[in-house]
């Protein structure tokens, strides 16, 4: 059994405060540092991979988890930064400079996208957000002056102050670091002002507004930080394909970028990378698996799609709030071991608000 | 406890003009006037439908008004944005409570302190020590109002597990916790049992004489309308019928003839 004990009022929001948490995050850091001799090559570029997802992840979870703002566009975002990126760097800019750059044009794609779409909510936002991201694609395909068209543009290798980070090993590191930064930076936003007006935002906006939260500022905000970050991913995508198309920024990334943060939980960071990582294996899985289906299934287009369906359905009929709610109950069981209710998760009652103004 | 401000004891009046408020057709409020005064607590009655709400939504600026003006400490506050009417001393609750569902009980109530946060955005990216000495200090601020109201069994639970009756005693920590010189309750009472009613009532009475905050609310339970409230307002079909003491209100014949129709003979 455990309990919560401040002592004073910052305890509340530290971060690690138990040994107990220390220890599992230090493991897992050591884990994680120790992977790229551990595991098969093949993995380590896996990995990088699913890193690279966690942060666009994160970006659509400040989005959609925490403002309450549905996008089925943000695989646009991801290529706006990959193709920033790249061109930079053709440009001979240096790779740090170059990928700042490409996260704040990815950010004003962001704010341009965001200032009209904050008017709507919902399913129609759905909408605007999808139209937009088939006109990115389009843009990218008919730009062939800067994109190269459907030819593809190609990306220089990422190189910093003299090393080649290219190597496997050594991409690996540098898109673990970036989730690390980009975790613990988005880890402070959302335990501050910003993040609670976030979440005020998303629950109530007839009580945000009357509390002083300026609503429509801090939608488009959310739209210009999840622009960011999912810009500053895609960056790091054009390296791991190294040979960026239009076709590879389709609507289907961004339906795994929506599953990823539902499936994780919305209104979670760990629920979002831990979504990017179960959505993110399912390809590889399904290959690994694929001897075991028959020739028949095995020979099937679209079983990866049918996979994303079928996790999602699972989930949204058995633990609707994914799997950070499953980790936060399984958490439980062992802190409160062994007095572990089940009905504490219960879903509680929710009252009906008739009169909804905005 | 210097980022907040302390509640100034010269809280300001409410000054309602000829308010009007149409949408198209139809007329929710005309013509209503009343004045709340410093260290008041005023209450508005009258049968649903009646525009009480209406009026609220007005001053808190949800709605604009279709004529007339509303003054606040002499200030006139009828074009002031939504958001900033919290910044002249006004919070409010709601009919149905508008909570932060997804958010813990200290979470919401840190919000009502969202107008005092003066947290730099790259000082909340990297957790900066100012950032941490503001949430520190707001959490001292929000503990006052948790003390208040006895909300400390409920600090970290989040609002979908609490009963009704604590959430409407969340919603009014809320609002305490912007630090307001007017309160505006919107049926505080609605779906209380009698025992928490009892406590609201001893609630609102210490709101007015230890925080010196000025309380006008909207209220169909009666016995707690006489039991706290200082003057009270009868409206009808988005008219005001009457003003005066509950017992003046409650004797007038035209506030009688609204609730229970009129008496030709």
């Amino acid at each position: 059994m455990r309990f919560d004990y401040d002592t004073s009022y910052r305890d509340g929001k530290r971060l690690l405060r138990y040994p107990s948490q220390k220890l599992a995050y230090a493991l897992l850091a050591l884990v994680l540092l120790a992977a790229p001799w551990l595991l098969p090559k093949y993995y380590v570029g896996e990995l990088s991979y699913l890193f690279i997802l966690s942060i666009a992840s994160l970006g659509l979870m400040v989005l959609s988890g925490y403002t309450g703002q549905v996008s089925l566009g943000h695989s646009a975002f991801l290529a706006v930064g990959a193709y920033a990126h790249a061109w930079f760097l053709s440009q001979g800019l240096p790779f740090a400079a170059s990928i700042l750059l490409a996260m704040a044009i990815s950010a004003l794609v962001g704010l341009a996208l965001g200032l009209p779409a904050i008017r709507v909510s919902g399913l129609y936002l759905a909408m605007v957000t999808l139209a937009f991201a088939i006109l990115i694609e389009h843009v990218l395909g008919r730009w062939k002056s800067v994109t190269g068209g459907f030819n593809g543009l190609p990306v220089a290798d990422p190189v910093m102050l003299g090393l080649d980070l290219s190597g496997l090993k050594s991409f690996y590191f540098l898109c673990l670091a970036c989730l690390v930064i980009v975790l613990v930076l988005l880890v402070n936003l959302m335990r501050g002002k910003t993040g609670r007006a976030f979440v005020g935002v998303r629950d109530s906006e007839a009580a945000a507004a009357s509390l002083g939260i300026w609503v429509a500022g801090h939608k488009v905000l959310a739209f210009v930080i999840s622009a960011a970050v999912t810009g500053f991913a895609g960056a790091l995508m054009a390296h791991h394909v190294r040979h960026l198309t239009p076709e590879g920024f389709n609507l289907l990334l961004s339906l795994e970028l929506v599953l990823m943060v539902t499936i994780g939980g919305l209104g979670s960071l760990r629920g979002a990378v831990l979504g990017a990582f179960l959505i993110g294996m399912v390809p590889a899985l399904i290959s690994q698996i694929k001897p075991l289906l028959g020739e028949r299934i095995a020979k099937q287009f679209g079983l990866e799609i049918f996979f994303f369906g079928l996790i999602l359905a699972v989930f949204v009929l058995y633990e609707p709030k994914g799997l950070n709610g499953r980790w936060l109950k399984i958490k439980a069981f062992f802190e409160t071991f062994p007095l572990y209710r089940k009905d504490v998760f219960r879903r509680g009652k929710t009252y009906m608000k008739s009169e909804r103004y905005r | 406890m210097t980022a907040i401000p302390v509640q100034s004891e010269s809280a300001g009046g409410l000054q309602v003009r000829d308010l009007a408020l149409r949408f198209g057709g139809v007329h929710a409020i005309r013509d209503v006037s009343f004045e709340v005064r410093p260290g008041e607590i005023f209450a508005i009655i009258g049968p649903n439908g009646a525009g009480k709400t209406s009026v609220f939504n007005v001053i808190t600026r949800v709605f604009d008004p279709s004529a007339g003006s509303v003054m606040f400490k002499g200030q006139d506050i009828t074009r002031t944005p939504r958001h900033q009417v919290v910044s002249q001393g006004i919070a409010r609750t709601f009919q149905n409570i508008e909570l932060f569902e997804g958010a813990t009980v200290l979470d919401n109530l840190m919000l009502g302190c969202h107008r005092f946060a003066q947290e730099n955005f790259w000082g909340q990216l990297l957790w900066s020590p100012a950032v941490r000495n503001t949430e520190a200090q707001l959490r001292a601020h929000v503990e006052d109002v948790i003390e208040l109201l006895d909300l400390a069994p409920h600090r970290n639970s989040l609002i979908t597990g609490l009963p009704y009756g604590v959430r409407k005693v969340v919603e009014l920590g809320r609002a305490l916790a912007t630090r307001p010189q007017l309160l505006l309750l919107d049926e505080p009472a609605s779906g209380l049992n009698p025992e928490e009613t009892r406590d609201l009532a001893f609630w609102i009475d210490d709101i007015r004489s230890d925080l010196g905050i000025t309380v006008l609310m909207v209220e169909h339970d009666m016995s707690l309308v006489s039991e706290v409230a200082d003057r009270v307002l009868c409206m009808n079909m988005g008219q005001a019928l009457s003003t005066g003491t509950p017992a003046q209100v409650q004797s007038d014949p035209r506030v009688i003839a609204a609730y229970l129709g009129a008496d030709e003979a």
